[in-house]
């Protein structure tokens, strides 16, 4: 297949970007990754291939794009079928894989954002204490779905792997921003672990970002959000 | 003792797309309505991140989140499916059905529950999202092409709801605009299957009628 056939449009620091990234190095797809640059104004290309939410991560196969990550990282999982399964495959396990994964997008991570566009200490506290309420929930899960085994997914790195992982850099610049640790020894040992054994993974260390670099984004994030915030309507 | 029951209330419209699926498929389940003022403790025990209907139990198993019921309905029962077989076409419908939960229905809701500016930038916003919406129906009958698709179930509350938020609140969402929503409206409303499980217009008028005095109580 050439290389042209598969092409992911992302931008580094997007945990969300991360995800595709991740399911195409397990599946040893080879991809054409063009980079967007999310503080300027959106290219012609991601307009044109995901009009609807003009966000990356866009996957392109061949002339069609698919958008949106847990639904491109479930696409490739069913197109390169052929390789390690990504989702499991009994039906229960997969409406577990994506329960959580959905409660990772739709509660966790508006949390984690929170923490970095808190005005207020308050605010903060606040966020951060859902940040971690949400991570004892998913340690929890951990401990029921990956039973005994090295990741969610088992022996394998799988869905809620992926989803969960894409977020462990920020959740470092996070910690940061907080200045205390989220993922900890006494509440979520067994995350803790997950993390080091997720981070480290051949399909996932060399598309991470680095932490400092990371955080240094997170600053101008931080910037920006506030600054949109700020503007009379 | 029933192998499915489907915990819900009878207007919840997430609970209406996962009745609509098990009635598609011919699936036989228990329906246990729930008081959402003074939840039961099994919904509690079943559903203890959301405490939200519908909740799907299978074979003593919960399921919750109304899009992930519908995949498990989907990959466990096989007939009449929901989505098609190509994965492209999966994405797409999912896709749709991700559209609508996280753009289109925040935005009516708020269009709903605000007033003056907000609830004008809420219906802006609905009317934009639509726009793609009644792309997407061009060239079929159902979203999901000839026959029912994961993605009619999703957008189901337009045929159910959207004319009961047009009496209650003066919102006009399904007009002249978009006549394949329009006209899918009454295909999908008529449907044998979907007809047989409709939340009744006149009680639902009741209910939001209520719940918009809440929102916006007279002066």
């Amino acid at each position: 297949m050439a290389l042209s056939d598969v092409k992911v449009l992302g931008s580094w620091p997007s945990p969300f970007v991360l995800r595709p990234r991740i399911a195409l190095h397990l599946k040893s797809v080879n991809y054409e990754y063009i980079e967007e640059n999310l503080l300027e104004s959106k290219s012609e290309l991601l307009l044109k291939s995901n009009p609807v939410f003009k966000k990356v991560p866009v996957l392109l196969h061949g002339d069609k794009p698919i958008c949106e990550s847990l639904i491109i990282v479930q696409y490739i999982d069913e197109v390169w079928s052929s390789g390690p399964s990504i989702l499991p495959s009994d039906p229960y396990e997969r409406a577990n894989s994506r329960f959580w994964a959905a409660y990772i997008d739709e509660k966790w991570f508006p949390a984690l954002r929170g923490v970095l566009a808190a005005e207020s200490e308050d605010a903060k506290k606040a966020a951060i204490a859902q940040v971690e309420e949400g991570l004892v929930l998913l340690e929890e899960a951990f401990g029921k779905l990956s039973q005994g085994k090295p990741f969610f997914g088992g022996d394998q790195i799988g869905y809620l792997d992926i989803a969960l992982g894409s977020f462990l850099v920020w959740l470092k610049v996070i910690e940061k921003i907080s200045e205390m640790k989220l993922l900890t020894e006494a509440k979520t040992r067994c995350l803790l672990e997950w993390a080091h054994r997720f981070s480290s993974h051949v399909a996932v260390k060399d598309v991470m970002p680095e932490a400092d670099k990371l955080a240094e984004f997170g600053v101008k994030l931080r910037a920006k959000i506030l600054k949109a915030r700020a503007i009379p309507k | 003792m029933a192998e499915v029951k489907l915990f819900k209330t009878w207007s919840t419209q997430f609970g209406a797309r996962v009745v609509w699926a098990l009635k598609l498929k011919g699936i036989q389940y228990e329906a246990i309505h729930e008081d959402l003022s003074n939840k039961s403790a099994l919904l509690l025990q079943y559903n203890p991140v959301y405490k939200k209907v519908p909740v799907l139990v299978h074979n003593g198993k919960p399921i919750s989140e109304s899009l992930v019921i519908l995949e498990y309905i989907e990959e466990t029962w096989k007939q009449n499916p929901i989505l098609p077989e190509d994965p492209l076409g999966k994405a797409n419908a999912r896709f749709w059905a991700k559209f609508n939960d996280e753009k289109l229905l925040p935005s009516i809701w708020s269009a709903f529950t605000k007033e003056g500016k907000e609830r004008e930038e809420a219906m802006g916003a609905v009317l934009e999202s639509l726009k793609f919406v009644e792309e997407e129906l061009k060239g079929k009958k159902f979203f999901g092409g000839e026959t029912i698709g994961l993605a009619d179930l999703v957008f189901g509350w337009l045929a159910n709801l959207a004319p009961v938020f047009e009496e209650v609140a003066g919102l006009k969402i399904l007009d002249e605009r978009y006549p394949l929503l329009l006209a899918w409206q009454p295909e999908f409303s008529e449907h044998p299957i979907i007809k047989d499980y409709w939340p009744p217009h006149d009680k639902l008028v009741i209910k939001y009628q209520a719940l918009y005095e809440k929102y916006h109580p007279a002066k």
